[in-house]
């Protein structure tokens, strides 16, 4: 071990350590001056077979919310002496789960992270092609990953003839036009060939028949961003930064009403009282009653879970998933029936329209909740939103679209089921139909 | 039978073709490069859209026409394309374009004061454009900064903590901007 590497031992946030305060971004020469493509260099000089099995017995879980152990996902692509010609690897940074943040965070600040991750990855698979699909509205994010890419090119750290063996490496940025479903991979995979974003079938899996039937992985923003340091500090290092049984860190992100929303590197496994206490504690006048772990799609938690560690397994346990690991709260000044509504009328205005359950079972649930939240509900219509969970539950459903819109809505009828009474009971929502508290916006609306 | 479909389709397709409205040497540059990313024309289709409607602010009838010559696809194939996704706009829209985000973390930190602060300043609903072309306001799932909640994008400014008192401000902007 050379001494920086012993120094660099103590990294414990690798993915933020070049964020700077200011939110300017992090130039090439920057990135190189702490170990930036020092990573890439090293995967360089193994053989692709060996960067995989790096990489699976650091045990990296995807960090998009599915959990999938990233080097597991690589074995699947067929050696090239078995399946030989063109292959890709596609940075999924379709950042579209309501309330999710973090990749935008990393890769505003830091592109050369992404970039040099993705060649890893793509040297891995032997892929000459990597693609990021970044999401419509990430402006800023393009204009400076397109830069970097630039930067790095120009540098000669992408391009041909990158190692001894002629690995050869191009790199393309593809804007999206906005679709929530475009963060599946498969319909992904379809958008980028220039087709409406519709899930395919599986098998075959990308791995074997992806972008225009090639071998292709994909990889989110996030999992990929952490290829660099894995490489560069090892598998020990990687392993030691997770508190419980998961490795590395974790981008955790909060918001709702809460003093300092945003998002923070921590090691995976940090309980959700201690990511809660970044945020700042909640607003005056507000209590805490529940969570959403990750995102849109996942169960609601309540104030009993704080205690537990945001890891897959722990929240799985707990009924819920850990899914992006940014959080959205519930307070108790905002209406859960509402909220669910809001959460339904996303998922239902972004369903692709491929599969019936997703396509009308979505809209009829939204239907069943503008009811209630009205006033207008009945009692068995809550056993009915629960026979329709079951409906668009996972199995009956092309993609996980409609069996993560499910989530929330059967977590908060089993913890927040008074909630649903109250508005059959008293004929209208007793929160008025809208946040009541913060910053007086609806009086304010009302002079203006 | 089959002369008959044949020549129907001859004539459709002969109709269409003579309503394209060319592209312009920019747009055919930058569709052309666009192209080269990958192996197969029609998976442009997306970047070619876009570069349109960065010309236009929209995609007309005759520039959809155009691309599915550039890019050896039927009009349909395109038009399918282009209303799947949420950017594409197929009707004119203002000079700025308001994305109100609607999604779960700006609804609790205040969503609903925005729009209705923002629709009665503009004097239009959600989805609409000014009656001077100005402004359009629509609608937007989650823009990902949710760090920032309520947030908007106003142009391409991605606008953060908003009251309705400061985007109706950012509002009355774009307009003098715009006029």
């Amino acid at each position: 071990m050379t001494d920086s590497q012993a120094m660099n031992q103590h990294i414990d946030q690798p993915l933020s350590q070049n964020i700077k305060a200011d939110g300017s971004v992090t130039t090439l020469a920057e990135y190189q001056s702490n170990y930036g493509y020092q990573g890439l260099a090293k995967a360089l000089s193994m053989s692709p077979g060996e960067v995989v099995d790096w990489v699976k017995n650091a045990n990296l879980r995807g960090r998009g919310g599915a959990g999938f152990s990233a080097g597991l996902k690589w074995s699947f692509v067929p050696p090239l002496e078995k399946l030989p010609g063109q292959r890709y690897v596609i940075c999924n940074a379709d950042e579209m789960e309501p309330g999710t943040f973090k990749d935008r965070w990393l890769m505003e600040h830091d592109p050369h992270q992404l970039i040099e991750g993705l060649a890893i990855a793509a040297y891995a698979v032997q892929a000459d092609t990597a693609f990021i699909f970044l999401r419509a509205d990430y402006d800023l994010c393009a204009e400076r990953l397109q830069h970097a890419i630039n930067e790095a090119k120009a540098a000669g750290l992408l391009g041909e003839q990158l190692n001894d063996a002629g690995f050869s490496l191009t790199m393309l940025l593809h804007t999206s036009a906005g679709r929530y479903i475009c963060g599946e991979e498969t319909a992904l995979i379809n958008a980028l060939e220039g087709k409406r974003a519709i899930p395919r079938s599986k098998p075959p899996f990308p791995q074997v028949s992806g972008l225009f039937g090639r071998p292709t992985v994909v990889n989110n923003a996030e999992t990929l961003c952490n290829l660099p340091h894995i490489l560069y500090h090892g598998i020990d290092w990687f392993a030691n930064l997770g508190i419980g049984d998961d490795n590395g860190t974790k981008i955790y992100g909060v918001s709702g009403r809460v003093n300092n929303p945003g998002c923070w590197e921590l090691p995976i496994g940090t309980k959700v009282a201690d990511i809660l206490a970044l945020a700042g504690g909640m607003q005056d006048g507000v209590q805490l009653r529940g969570f959403l772990p990750g995102g849109g799609s996942t169960d609601f938690l309540t104030v009993d879970h704080l205690d537990l560690a945001m890891d897959y397994g722990t929240i799985q346990h707990a009924g819920s998933r850990m899914g992006t690991g940014t959080m959205i709260l519930l307070d108790d000044q905002t209406c859960v029936v509402g909220m669910v509504l809001n959460l339904i009328q996303f998922f239902a205005q972004e369903s692709c329209g491929w599969c019936t359950p997703c396509r009308n079972g979505l809209p009829f649930i939204r239907q069943i909740l503008t009811e209630l939240e009205e006033g207008r509900g009945q009692h068995e219509d809550l056993e009915h939103l629960l026979e329709l969970c079951g409906f668009i539950g996972f199995g009956n459903t092309f993609c996980a679209l409609a069996p993560g819109a499910a989530e929330p809505l059967q977590s908060a009828l089993k913890y927040f089921r008074e909630d649903f009474v109250a508005h059959i009971e008293q004929g209208c929502c007793p929160h008025g139909n809208s946040p009541k508290v913060d910053t007086g916006l609806e009086k304010e609306a009302r002079f203006l | 039978m089959t002369p008959i479909i044949a020549t129907d389709a001859a004539a459709t397709c002969a109709d269409w073709r003579l309503q394209i409205e060319p592209l312009n040497e920019h747009e055919e540059t930058a569709i052309t490069a666009q192209i080269h990313h990958y192996p197969q024309p029609q998976a442009a289709t997306i970047e070619a859209l876009k570069i349109v409607q960065e010309q236009q602010g929209w995609v007309s009838d005759g520039k959809l026409k155009a691309i599915a010559q550039r890019l050896q696809m039927s009009p349909d194939e395109v038009e399918s394309v282009a209303t799947f996704y949420n950017k594409i706009y197929r009707q004119p829209v203002g000079r700025t374009v308001i994305s109100l985000c609607d999604s779960v973390s700006c609804w609790i930190m205040g969503y609903q004061g925005l729009a209705q602060a923002l629709t009665q300043e503009l004097n239009i609903a959600l989805g609409e454009t000014t009656t001077d072309g100005a402004i359009t306001l629509l609608p937007a799932p989650c823009l990902g900064a949710c760090d920032h909640a309520p947030v908007a994008m106003v142009g391409d400014h991605r606008a953060h903590k908003l009251t309705p008192t400061s985007l109706i401000l950012l509002a009355r902007q774009a307009r003098e901007q715009s006029s």
